[in-house]
């Protein structure tokens, strides 16, 4: 079986994969990195995105092999370096932008890469641009929130 | 009172960091140590007759440990139906077997006739390519009234009949309701569908099955809402394992609504084959396998009649439904259409004739049971339906007739003509709470200016009962439960003070980890952080029930409550021994035990302490330890309620309707966490909304399902849904929990399909177009159709 190396949340590391075996699979088995979920089988939901390369990739649809040599951040690496969440996680915690936390690490990472390429966005190129990322649980309205006020803008409604 | 976060307060959820940071662990995260991996076989045709199952070939695939087959099962028992529901004839409903694995007759699409075990997965979903089944594809039964008329294709041969159970309620209405519609002066007649849904929960089910040789011990990982309830059906019925022998753990799961409470045949399988193989077995659902093999939602076809006076005031209703259990009974597929339907079809109002029919019916489909709501969305759509069609006969604003026959504040306690008892609610202030946040009088203007934009505006108002808090054990008992549905807690106080609480409710996205605390926080004037919940694992938690029917926190928050106030009077001996004082002279008060009239005092956790050193405890009056269970049957169900308003704007040449605003002002009587009550409301309300415009199982009359993958099923998405307004300020407590709280999870869902349906209708006949109603889901297709047809 082939071996990959990656540098994953800045650090190298390197796993052997089948040719078959897409980077999601490589990461939960292979690296024991099961931050990164797997919903679906046809690339619909979202759960599995990482970045790599500094792109919003879900990592279910490229094989191990194409991540090679590159770089890949995903859900385990967004936190602080002292433990503590980062602006984007602290605001889906504040505007309860999460609740089975299922789909949680795919929009973070979606979130981040739309707050990368668009520092403020409208809560309609939010929500187009989550068009990828499924959560059955919150509604959006939550996850919607989170993102207005990571980007530093007040949210459209306040819970009750 | 705590100091913060306590009863009431917003608190943020401490869970949330864990899922946050990557550090959630799911069933499908654990892999122990020499883990096999396990694949079904499963059927490709909706009514087959298996001839053979040759898998030689399959055993000798590279990695292929095992391979079981439906016969390899046949001595084991059938996995049970919850409820035994009786004919209005007085027969029991019908009840064939439901298999670990197809035996003889695979009955739908998805349906599992093998498994393979092996090294790797990939190994193990080859191998399955290599199964070679003889199986004959008989005609399917799919359609549900030609079910019913055709004994000759059945779903179950050895019962003769397609149908399970044709129930009455109340059986004894029914000649008086006939009655009473026959004389009425107005009669509104409404047939309308119950889409079938797909919970699509977005973590699929996992199982993985352990076996300790050593010591005879099984162990079950699995995504379940009620672990306990998993573990007894699993030993009292299926496989026979001895219950302290096997220990449920459902760990971290990512949603469920309804499709992880039941026991599936996946679950047995993998313990079965730990045992056998000797090594850890995992199984994790695909997509495509959940869509196929997961329990699905509603599914009724229904007519409806709504007798009334000339002004509006109701005089009865009666409900004939057909109702879709799929393949096999799954475990609580005959009280969903039946006790959690039939009881509500009184709705918020004092109707005196309610007469409800439901003929249940085996089809070639993946069973379906309770989804959020779980009857109540099926009961509330009929009633909000056909009340907003009489309306319109009759010339009356939608509002003004549901105020007219709405039960009024003072008529608490209220007997409904469906056979409940509401203790509490105030639909009437509900209504007024709707009218201002809704902007109901502004509606007109907003209409011109949708007109001048081209786009046709529609307002839809709805009114929703539920019956939540499931559910008293004597009144189910009487009703056919085979179970009972109190809760259960241990509150432990340990020797440092800080307290591990065991619940029987499970955590799937509740934020019960944040919410109990704060009850058990707030009684012992503490800091909710010093609280930690216990969860899902059987070998930690007293037998509770799960979570579902939006009772963890009426149900299990109350059992919690009564260990907590045991806790309490035990501490008050142990401070009374330490401060030399009689135990009725000592109060508890924000954390501290104080002696009346003297300033004596000790604190919460030097009780605590003393509990657990008991260096001169008198013996044989106070026991060492603070540790307490409480078992918590409710004396009734809770009653949720709620007025829903939504305006949409229907696109008339496209037939397209987009959402402009869903408000939601509902009543779970006092909330402990704001932020997660809101929360929970919004997701309903998006699976509501799914419903109405988007979601739809649908199976070809061969059997086959046509919407089943994301890319054909059309899930809610951002994009799909407009901001949720939700409050719930107009709150009347419960009287019978010592919460006085009602229960959130399903409300948005029961409230939100008929809301939105009504929207679109009145959209329609405000533009000209003459359409009484249009079956969900409400597509754009569907629209156009009905405005051009
Ligand atoms: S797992 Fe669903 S998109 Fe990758
Ligand atoms: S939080 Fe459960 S799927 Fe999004």
């Amino acid at each position: 079986m082939p071996t990959i190396t990656m540098n994953v949340n800045g650090a190298p590391v390197s796993v052997e994969v089948e040719n078959r075996t897409v980077l999601s699979s490589a990461l939960r088995e292979g690296l024991g990195m099961t931050g990164t979920h797997i919903g679906c089988d046809t690339s619909q939901c979202g759960a599995c995105v990482v970045h790599v390369n500094g792109k919003a990739v879900k990592s279910c649809t490229i094989f191990a092999l194409e991540a090679d040599g590159a770089d890949v951040e995903t859900i385990e690496g967004q936190a602080h370096a002292d433990g503590s969440l980062n602006v984007l996680q602290q605001a889906f915690q504040d505007h309860h932008g999460l609740q089975c936390g299922f789909c949680t690490p795919g929009m973070i990472m979606s979130a981040a890469a739309l707050l990368k390429e668009n520092p403020k966005p409208t809560e309609a190129e939010i929500r187009d641009y989550l068009e990828g990322n499924i959560c059955r649980c919150t509604g959006y309205q939550g996850i919607v929130d989170a993102i207005m006020a990571a980007s530093g803008q007040s949210t459209a409604i306040a819970a009750e | 009172m705590a100091a913060d976060g306590g009863m009431g307060h917003a608190t943020k959820r401490r869970e949330d960091v864990r899922f946050l940071t990557g550090r959630g662990k799911y069933t499908d995260d654990y892999t122990p140590a020499k883990t096999s991996y396990c694949a079904f076989a499963r059927s490709t045709v909706a009514n087959g007759k298996i001839n053979s199952i040759d898998t030689t070939a399959a055993a000798e695939m590279p990695g292929v440990v095992a391979v079981f087959k439906g016969e390899d099962f046949a001595e084991v028992g059938g996995n049970p139906a919850g409820w035994a529901i009786v004919s209005r004839d007085g027969t029991p409903m019908q009840e064939p077997k439901r298999p670990v694995l197809a035996h003889g007759k695979v009955r739908h699409v998805g349906d599992a006739y093998a498994a393979v075990i092996a090294e790797t997965l990939e190994q193990a979903m080859d191998a399955v390519e290599a199964i070679d089944a003889d199986i004959d594809e008989l005609d399917a039964v799919i359609d549900m009234a030609g079910a019913l008329a055709n004994d000759n294709t059945l779903v179950h041969d050895e019962i003769g009949t397609n149908m399970c159970f044709d129930w009455g309620w109340i059986e004894d209405n029914r000649a008086a309701t006939e009655e009473a519609i026959k004389n009425a002066p107005h009669v509104t007649t409404l047939k309308l569908v119950n889409n079938r849904l797909v919970p699509n929960a977005l973590e699929p089910r996992c199982s993985i099955g352990e076996y300790d040789p050593g010591t005879g011990d099984y162990r079950l990982t699995t995504t379940s809402q009620n672990p306990h309830l998993t573990r007894l059906l699993i030993s009292a019925f299926v496989l026979g394992i001895a219950e302290n022998k096997l220990t449920v753990h459902s760990p971290d799961m990512g949603g469920g609504f309804g499709s992880k409470i039941y026991h599936y045949g996946e679950e047995a399988l993998v313990l079965a084959a730990a045992k056998k193989l000797n090594r850890p077995v995992k199984w994790t659902s695909t997509r495509t396998e959940a869509f196929l093999s997961d329990a699905h939602g509603r599914d009724h076809v229904t007519k409806i009649e709504l007798a009334c006076e000339k002004d509006g005031t109701f005089i009865a209703f009666r409900t004939e439904t057909m109702a879709n259990v799929g393949a096999y009974l799954s475990n609580f597929s005959t009280v969903t259409p039946t006790f959690l339907h039939g009881t509500l079809m009184a709705g918020n109002y004092t109707v005196p004739n309610v007469y409800v029919n439901v003929k249940t019916v085996f089809t070639n489909t993946a069973p379906v049971d309770a989804y959020r709501g779980a009857g109540r969305p099926e009961a509330t759509f009929s009633l909000e339906r056909v009340i907003d069609k009489a309306a319109r006969e009759l010339g009356i604003n939608p509002v003004e007739i549901r105020r007219k026959n709405f039960v009024k504040p003072d008529q608490f306690p209220y007997a409904s003509a469906a056979g409940l008892e509401y203790d509490s609610g105030n639909y009437d202030a509900l209504m007024d709470g709707l009218e201002m946040r809704a902007d109901l009088a502004g509606f007109e203007a907003r209409c011109t200016t949708s007109a001048k934009n081209g786009k046709l505006r529609g307002l839809g108002i709805n009114s929703y009962i539920e019956a939540c808090g499931i559910a008293p054990s004597n009144l189910v008992g009487v009703l056919g439960s085979r179970i009972g549905l109190y809760d259960a807690a241990t509150v432990r106080v340990n020797a440092t003070g800080n307290i591990s609480v065991m619940v029987g409710a499970h955590s799937h996205g509740q934020g019960h980890e944040t919410a109990f605390p704060q009850v058990v926080a707030d009684m012992l004037g503490i800091d909710p952080m010093s609280v930690e919940i216990v969860h899902g694992d059987t070998s930690k938690i007293p037998f509770g029930m799960g979570t579902y029917g939006s009772r963890s926190l009426a149900v299990c928050g109350s059992a919690v409550f009564r260990a907590t106030e045991k806790i309490i009077k035990k501490a008050t001996l142990i401070a009374a021994h330490m401060v030399e004082a009689k135990p009725e002279d000592v109060n508890f008060t924000d954390g501290e035990f104080a002696v009346k009239g003297t300033n004596k005092k000790v604190s919460f956790g030097d009780v605590a302490l003393k509990a657990y050193i008991p260096h001169d405890f008198p013996i044989e009056a106070i026991e060492p330890g603070l540790e307490e269970t409480a078992f918590y049957d409710p004396a009734n169900f809770t009653y949720p309620a709620g007025a829903y308003a939504c305006e949409v704007e229907v696109d008339p040449d496209t037939g397209k309707v987009e959402i402009c605003s869903m408000v939601a002002m509902d009543d779970f009587g006092n909330v402990v966490n704001p932020l997660i009550v809101t929360g929970q409301v919004q997701g309903g309300l998006a699976q509501g909304i799914g419903q109405a415009l988007l979601e739809h199982g649908v199976y070809d009359e061969n059997g086959q399902l046509l919407s089943g993958s994301l890319m054909d099923y059309a899930m809610p998405r951002a994009d799909d849904l407009p901001n949720l307004v939700v409050d719930h300020s107009n709150a009347t407590a419960c009287t019978h929990n010592p919460i006085g709280v009602k229960g959130c999870g399903e409300a948005g869902a029961i409230g939100s399909p008929p809301t939105v349906v009504n929207a679109v209708i009145d959209a329609l006949q405000r533009g000209g177009h003459d359409v009484e109603h249009i079956d969900m889901p409400v597509s754009p297709g569907r629209v156009w159709a009905a405005m051009n047809g």
